[in-house]
C-alpha cells in the first residue's frame, strides 16, 4: 500500500466511523435527524476522497469522467425527484425500489471487478472470487427481488401470491444452477459462467418474490434488506413465506364464534358519546387508516378528545402499516407528537384501564384468537384491545384480514361497530364529538 | 488462507456486530427511517461504481461503469433525502395551533401553555 492510498483508506475508515455514530444518533427519534446528517457527511467525504484517488490515479479517460458524472447527475436526479414527490403511504416502494438499485450497482461493480480482472488474463481466482460471487449472487437477487416487491406494492404486479404448477422445481432448479456456478467460479475464471450465475440469480430473486402476497410484503423487504427481525414480530418462519403459503387467501378456516355470536352496530352519535366521557382512550392504527387517507382526520379527533383533558394515545403494532414503522411516519406526518406512540410491549398493559379502545383499519393484530393454539395467527403476538372497557371498531364490513380469520373481537359484547370508510368516520367523530362538547 | 481474507473476514465479523449492537437500539417508532437510512449507507458502493472507471477503458467498462453509477447515486441521493424527509417530521410535540383560537379559548390557552413549558401531557 503506497502512502497515498494509505491516506484515502484512513479517509475511508473515517467514513466508517461516521455511518456507525450516524446510525447510533438514531436511537431516539430527537437526535436522529442529526445522525442522518453525521452519515451523509460520511458519505460525501468518502466520495471526494474517491474522486481524489481517481485524479491521482490518472487513468482514468475523458470518456470514463464523462461517463461516471452524466450517470452521477442522471441517478442524483432520479433520486431527488423520487424521494422529494414520494407519498409517505408510498414510502415502502421507494425504499424497495432505492434497495434494488443499490443491490443492482453492488453486482455491476462485483461483475466488473471479475471482467477486468479475467480480461487482463491473470487469475481471479482465489480469495477475491468468493467476495465477487458473494456480491453478485446477493446483489441480483435484491436487485430483481425488490423490483417485483416494489412492483406488487405499488400495484404495477398483482398483489396475490402467484403460483403456478412446478414453481417450486424452478426455484429450487434456479437455486442449484446459482449455487454451482458460484462453486465453479471459486476454480475456473469464466466468463459465460459468470453471466449464468448473474441470470440465474436474477431469475431467483424474481421468483422468490412473486409467490409472495402483499400482506408479507412488510417481511420481504426487511429480508432484502437484511433485517430479518420483523419476521419473528409476524411469527412466521422465512422459510415458511418463501416457500409460500401464507396470505394465499384461500385459507378461511372455522371460525371459534360461538353460532348466536352477534354483532352490535353504531352510529356516530354513540361513538362520539362514548369518547367525549371516557377518560383514556387508546387509538389502535392498522393500514386500513392509511389506505383511506385518515390519519390527518384521526389526529385532529385526537387533539380535539385531548384539548377534553382525555388521555390519548396510539397502539402501535410492529407490523402496522407496509413496512416496519411505517404507521409511525404516517402519524408524524399527520402531526401526532412521537411520545404519543406506543409500542405494543408499552401499551399493552395500559388496555385494562382505558375506556375505549378505538380500532381503525387493524384486524388481524387484535384478534384474540392469535392466543388459541390452531390457527393460523396462533402465538403471533397481538395488542391487547379486548381488555379494555369498550372498543370502538370503525371498519368498512365485516370483511377478514389477511389471515382470512374472522376477528373474535368483534364478537366480544364489549365492542361496538361502527361501519363507515375510516376517513369519513373520522369526520362524522369529528363533528359528533364538537356537537356533543360545544 | 491469505492475510487479506483473513482481514476482510475480521472487518466482517466486526462490522456485523456493530451492526446489531447499534441497530438493535433503535426504537421501533423509527424502523422506516432506520431501513431508508442504512439503504442510503448501502449506495457507499458509489465509491465502487467510481472506481470502475480507473481501470475502464472499453465499452463493456463504460457501459458497466454508466450504469452503475446511475443505480448507485440514485440510491445515495434520494435514501439520504428520503430519510430526512421522514425524521423532519417525527416531533416531541404537536405544532402550536393559531395564536387567537388560543387565546379566545382559556381552556386551550392552558394547555398551549402547558406544553410551552414542557408539563403538558403530550411532552411527556
Amino acid at each position: 500500500m503506497s502512502g497515498f492510498t494509505g491516506y484515502i483508506q484512513l479517509v475511508y475508515v473515517l467514513t466508517a466511523a461516521l455511518f456507525v455514530v450516524g446510525l447510533h444518533l438514531m436511537n431516539s427519534p430527537a437526535t436522529a435527524r442529526r445522525g442522518n446528517q453525521v452519515a451523509l457527511t460520511g458519505m460525501v467525504i468518502a466520495v471526494i476522497a474517491t474522486f481524489i484517488l481517481m485524479i491521482h490515479a490518472g487513468t482514468v479517460t475523458t470518456t470514463g469522467w464523462i461517463v461516471l458524472l452524466t450517470g452521477g447527475l442522471i441517478g442524483s436526479a432520479i433520486g431527488l425527484y423520487a424521494a422529494r414527490s414520494v407519498q409517505m403511504t408510498a414510502m415502502p416502494q421507494l425504499v424497495s425500489a432505492f434497495n434494488s438499485v443499490g443491490g443492482g450497482a453492488a453486482a455491476l461493480v462485483a461483475i466488473y471487478g471479475y471482467y477486468d480482472a479475467e480480461s487482463r488474463g491473470g487469475g481471479v481466482l482465489g480469495t477475491t472470487t468468493v467476495f465477487t460471487v458473494l456480491d453478485v449472487l446477493i446483489g441480483s437477487v435484491t436487485f430483481s427481488g425488490s423490483i417485483i416487491a416494489a412492483g406488487k406494492l405499488q400495484g404495477f404486479i398483482p398483489s396475490q401470491p402467484l403460483i403456478f404448477k412446478g414453481s417450486r422445481l424452478i426455484n429450487i432448479g434456479l437455486a442449484v444452477v446459482a449455487v454451482g456456478t458460484g462453486a465453479f467460479l471459486f476454480s475456473t475464471a469464466s466468463l459465460p459462467a459468470m453471466l449464468v450465475l448473474v441470470l440465474a440469480a436474477l431469475a431467483f430473486g424474481v421468483m422468490m418474490v412473486l409467490p409472495i402476497g402483499g400482506a408479507d410484503m412488510p417481511v420481504v423487504i426487511s429480508l432484502l434488506n437484511a433485517f430479518t427481525g420483523t419476521a419473528v414480530a409476524m411469527n412466521r418462519s422465512l422459510a415458511n413465506i418463501i416457500v409460500g403459503g401464507f396470505g394465499t387467501g384461500d385459507s378461511a378456516v372455522a371460525v371459534a364464534a360461538a353460532a348466536d355470536a352477534h354483532v352490535r352496530s353504531i352510529a356516530a352519535d354513540d361513538a362520539a358519546i362514548q369518547l367525549a366521557y371516557a377518560s383514556k382512550v387508546i387509538i389502535v392504527p392498522g393500514y386500513g387508516l392509511a389506505a383511506a387517507q385518515a390519519q390527518h382526520g384521526v389526529a385532529e379527533l385526537a387533539s380535539l378528545l385531548e384539548d377534553r383533558g382525555i388521555e390519548v394515545s396510539y397502539a402501535i403494532h410492529p407490523v402496522a402499516g407496509r413496512m416496519p414503522g411505517h404507521m409511525n411516519v404516517l402519524l408524524a406526518e399527520a402531526n401526532v407528537p412521537y411520545p404519543l406512540l406506543k409500542e405494543m410491549d408499552e401499551i399493552n398493559p395500559e388496555f385494562a384501564r382505558t375506556d375505549v379502545a378505538l380500532v381503525i383499519g387493524a384486524n388481524d393484530v387484535t384478534n384474540p384468537a392469535a392466543r388459541r393454539p390452531g390457527n393460523e395467527i396462533s402465538g403471533m403476538p397481538i395488542l391487547d384491545v379486548d381488555q379494555a372497557k369498550s372498543i370502538i371498531v370503525v371498519k368498512r364490513s365485516m370483511g377478514h384480514g389477511y389471515a382470512g380469520l374472522e376477528n373474535e373481537l368483534y364478537y366480544d359484547p364489549k365492542t361496538s361497530m361502527y361501519f363507515a370508510d375510516a376517513k369519513k368516520a373520522m369526520a362524522e367523530l369529528t363533528a359528533a364529538v364538537k356537537t356533543l362538547v360545544g | 488462507m491469505s492475510t487479506a481474507l483473513l482481514t476482510d473476514l475480521t472487518i466482517f465479523i466486526l462490522a456485523l456486530l456493530v451492526g446489531i449492537e447499534v441497530i438493535g437500539k433503535v426504537p421501533a417508532t423509527l424502523h422506516t427511517p432506520l431501513m431508508s437510512a442504512t439503504n442510503a449507507i448501502h449506495g457507499i458502493v458509489l465509491v465502487g461504481a467510481l472506481l470502475i472507471g480507473v481501470t475502464a477503458h472499453n465499452v463493456v467498462g463504460y457501459i458497466i461503469a454508466f450504469v452503475a453509477a446511475i443505480f448507485a447515486s440514485a440510491n445515495v441521493v434520494g435514501g439520504y433525502v428520503v430519510t430526512g424527509r421522514m425524521l423532519k417530521m417525527f416531533r416531541r410535540k404537536a405544532p402550536e395551533p393559531q395564536p387567537e383560537v388560543e387565546s379566545l379559548n382559556g381552556h386551550k390557552g392552558l394547555r398551549g401553555l402547558a406544553d410551552k413549558i414542557g408539563i403538558g401531557r403530550t411532552g411527556s
